[in-house]
């Protein structure tokens, strides 16, 4: 496969295109700088169609400043960001929604005056003539709530300052499936969760995938990650340390990777002498 | 440090703190909107008096503020209930609630204008100066101008607000106390070294007729009620049959038949009591032109806010502006549009205090007018913190102001003693405002 790993460290070699050809999104060496600071140092990163692929890493690894530049917040100071294999010039995040890329943040991007149907829509509302079409609006929300499996919420017109976190999730998340989205990206979706509720959360990302969605999850858990993914990237300081599918990882060589950038099975020695000591 | 682990290190050493264990209700104590769960009148009661309970009360409190003021001052003045008395408040209130109104744009976005107030004095001067002689041009075009020039006094503290990053306190300070300053310059050029400051409307001018002055004949106070009403009904019951026919929920018929009754009775009684002889020498009679601007403002502002999308984002901005802004929001026009439709709607405002005054002069108390007008929202319950209001709330909070002004007037109240009053309520409504809002944020 042609991908190279600019960090030199990765313990095996990127399957972009494993399944059914090219991924659906594709980055080659995303470069990001906050002045004198490089967040991201040249990433590489697949994102295929129908899957969940888990970003890990530590505090300050660079995974939110990657999904910003993937979702458009951020630009990019360099590297190529291919989409169903044709370069993209991304340059806000109107332009990474008309793609289809739809982001669900950590610290929920909803209006918590707003009823649930309004918070669906807010940025593409279903007009009729000028005005506003509310009742189809409604219909459309209630059946996708319900596509989604989501049924815990009383009224799709309660306001979501009056939600749980899980079923704030759930909004967010449906709100992403309404847009049409075909890669949806979730920082953090489980953070603050409580069992339950992480359980329904995880439910909705396999429910997303199984529709034909690429996620693309940034976790600290990793038992979640383990329990959702279908592939594993790991960035280190800003670098893809390692990425492939779920099989190739265990709890053990993952905590390497984000501790420490190298796994015990990598050949350089510099990766042995680190993943020699004990995490 | 020793190789061996301790013993309880599980084979996940590493992974991140679980969340605490122990079972959590999927669902939290929710509080929705009766309008969205009731299904018959009972069950609506239930759910409105548990959320008010919860402490949305909506706008309960003003409401029985207001009939509680009422009954106040009709205890100690006998002429407070009177036909003449009510019809004067309602031209006296006519200018507190347009600016209430303009008011509520900014307040939702969770802005403030401290500029409205010589706003609507230059929107007023420059209706006047037009219509009034040397110039003389018609009513209409005098208007139209005004308002333009008061839509861009908007934009302009918006583009400053939104451009440049600075926040609306301190730019519409700065219009506050510059405009003041226009306000003068403009009195002594249109009006000239004889004005005194003062540009009266012509007498034959149709302007002084938008407030005090002009009134429907009964008969027609009357028929744009029972226009008025029959829209409303049938806007309604349209409304809900078409939400059921799409299998939503829609509001009990019972409800929306109270709903429809509440409103023609409130007509009935606002007309009937228009309708009596308040004349002293010569019979007046009829509902003031006042109220139907007023009215006419709330229902096309009331519109634009809940059914377009404008509106919709407007609300979005001012609950959170960053989701909106990543929701594709294009929220500097959003503010900017705010700004110049507060700006727009004190102009408004203006021309109709001129016309209840008769004139537009220098010493329009331009910072009495704003403080009146933010008073009149948050009264009315609209949220300082942005996000939540209506422009009804501006109508009922200027009706509480006026109220106040007009019943301590007739009690020989010194200013200074119908000032305390205004501050009194006002901090009341605040008050109700934060804690409502700390009651939702602690859910």
């Amino acid at each position: 496969m042609p991908a190279t790993d600019p960090a030199g460290t990765a313990a095996r070699p990127a399957d972009a295109g494993r399944a059914t050809g090219e991924p659906l999104l594709r980055l080659r060496g995303i470069v990001k700088n906050f002045g004198p600071v490089q967040a991201l140092g040249g990433v590489d990163l697949d994102v295929p169609a129908g899957s969940v692929t888990a970003l890990v890493g530590d505090n300050g690894a660079g995974k939110s400043t990657l999904i910003k530049v993937i979702s458009g917040i951020h630009q990019a100071d360099g590297g190529e960001f291919l989409w169903d294999g044709r370069p993209v010039t991304v340059r806000g995040p109107r332009d990474t929604a008309a793609l289809g890329i739809a982001t669900v943040y950590q610290d929920l991007a909803l209006c918590d005056n707003l009823d649930i149907v309004q918070n669906m829509f807010l940025g593409h509302e279903l007009l009729r003539g000028r005005l506003l079409d509310e009742d189809a609006m409604e219909v459309k929300a209630r059946a996708t709530l319900k596509d989604l499996s989501v049924t815990t919420v009383r009224s799709i017109r309660q306001p979501v300052g009056s939600l749980s976190g899980g079923q704030r999730q759930s909004v967010a998340v449906a709100r992403a499936v309404m847009a049409d989205a075909k890669l949806v990206i979730m920082d953090e979706p489980t953070a603050a969760l409580g069992v339950s509720q992480t359980a329904m959360v995880l439910n909705l990302i396999e429910t997303l995938s199984a529709r034909g969605v690429a996620v693309l999850v940034i976790s600290h858990n990793l038992n979640d990650v383990f329990a959702v993914a279908d592939r594993i990237a790991v960035l280190y300081l800003g670098k893809l340390a390692a990425q492939g599918p779920l099989s190739e990882f265990d709890t053990q060589r993952a905590v390497e990777l984000i501790t420490t950038g190298a796994a015990r099975g990598a050949p350089t020695a510099h990766a042995d002498a680190v993943g020699a000591r004990e995490v | 440090m020793s190789s061996t682990s301790p013993p309880s290190t599980g084979p996940v050493a590493g992974s991140s703190p679980e969340p605490p264990p122990g079972p959590r209700p999927a669902t939290a104590a929710l509080v929705a909107s009766p309008e969205v769960v009731a299904t018959n009148l009972g069950e609506y009661l239930r759910a409105w008096g548990k959320r008010v309970r919860s402490g949305e009360s909506g706008m309960l409190p003003v409401v029985a503020g207001l009939v509680l003021i009422v009954i106040i001052f009709q205890s100690q003045s006998s002429k407070f209930l009177s036909a003449g008395n009510l019809a004067n408040l309602t031209v006296q209130g006519a200018p507190y609630v347009l600016l209430g109104m303009a008011e509520v744009f900014v307040l939702l976005l969770g802005e403030i204008d401290l500029s409205i107030g010589y706003s609507a004095g230059i929107g007023a001067i420059i209706a006047v100066a037009l219509n009034a002689p040397p110039r003389n041009h018609g009513w209409f075009i005098s208007c139209v101008a005004a308002l333009a020039v008061t839509t861009a006094i908007g934009a302009v503290q918006g583009l400053l607000i939104t451009r440049l990053r600075l926040p609306s306190f301190v730019v519409t300070l700065a219009g506050y106390l510059g405009l003041e300053g226009v306000l003068l310059f403009l009195v002594d050029r249109l009006g000239g070294a004889s004005s005194g400051g003062t540009i009266a409307i012509p007498l034959s001018s149709i302007l002084r007729d938008f407030d005090s002055t002009g009134n429907l004949s009964p008969a027609a106070g009357w028929v744009v009620l029972a226009v008025g009403v029959a829209v409303f009904a049938v806007a309604t019951a349209f409304r809900d049959r078409r939400r059921a026919a799409a299998g939503l929920v829609a509001p009990p018929v019972a409800l929306t038949a109270l709903r429809i009754a509440a409103v023609a009775a409130a007509g009935v009684a606002v007309v009937a009591v228009c309708n009596i002889n308040r004349g002293l020498r010569v019979p007046v009679r009829g509902v003031p032109w006042s109220v139907l601007i007023v009215l006419g403002v709330l229902v096309v502002w009331s519109f634009m806010l809940t059914r377009t999308r404008y509106g919709r984002y407007v609300y979005a901005v001012g609950g959170n502006a960053e989701a909106a802004r990543r929701a594709g929001v294009r929220t500097d026009r959003i503010r900017l549009g705010a700004f110049a439709l507060a700006g727009t709607t004190a102009g408004l405002a203006g021309i109709v205090y001129a016309s209840f005054l008769g004139s537009a002069s220098n010493n329009i108390p331009g910072g009495q007018l704003v403080l009146y007008a933010v008073a009149a929202a948050v009264i009315g319950g609209t949220s300082l913190f942005g996000g939540r209001g209506r422009m009804l709330h501006a109508l009922l909070g200027g009706v509480v102001v006026a109220t106040i002004y007009n019943g301590m007037g007739l009690l020989d109240l010194s200013a200074a003693a119908q000032d305390m009053v205004i501050a009194l309520v006002l901090l009341a409504a605040v008050t109700v405002d934060a804690v409502a809002r700390r009651g939702t944020v602690a859910r």
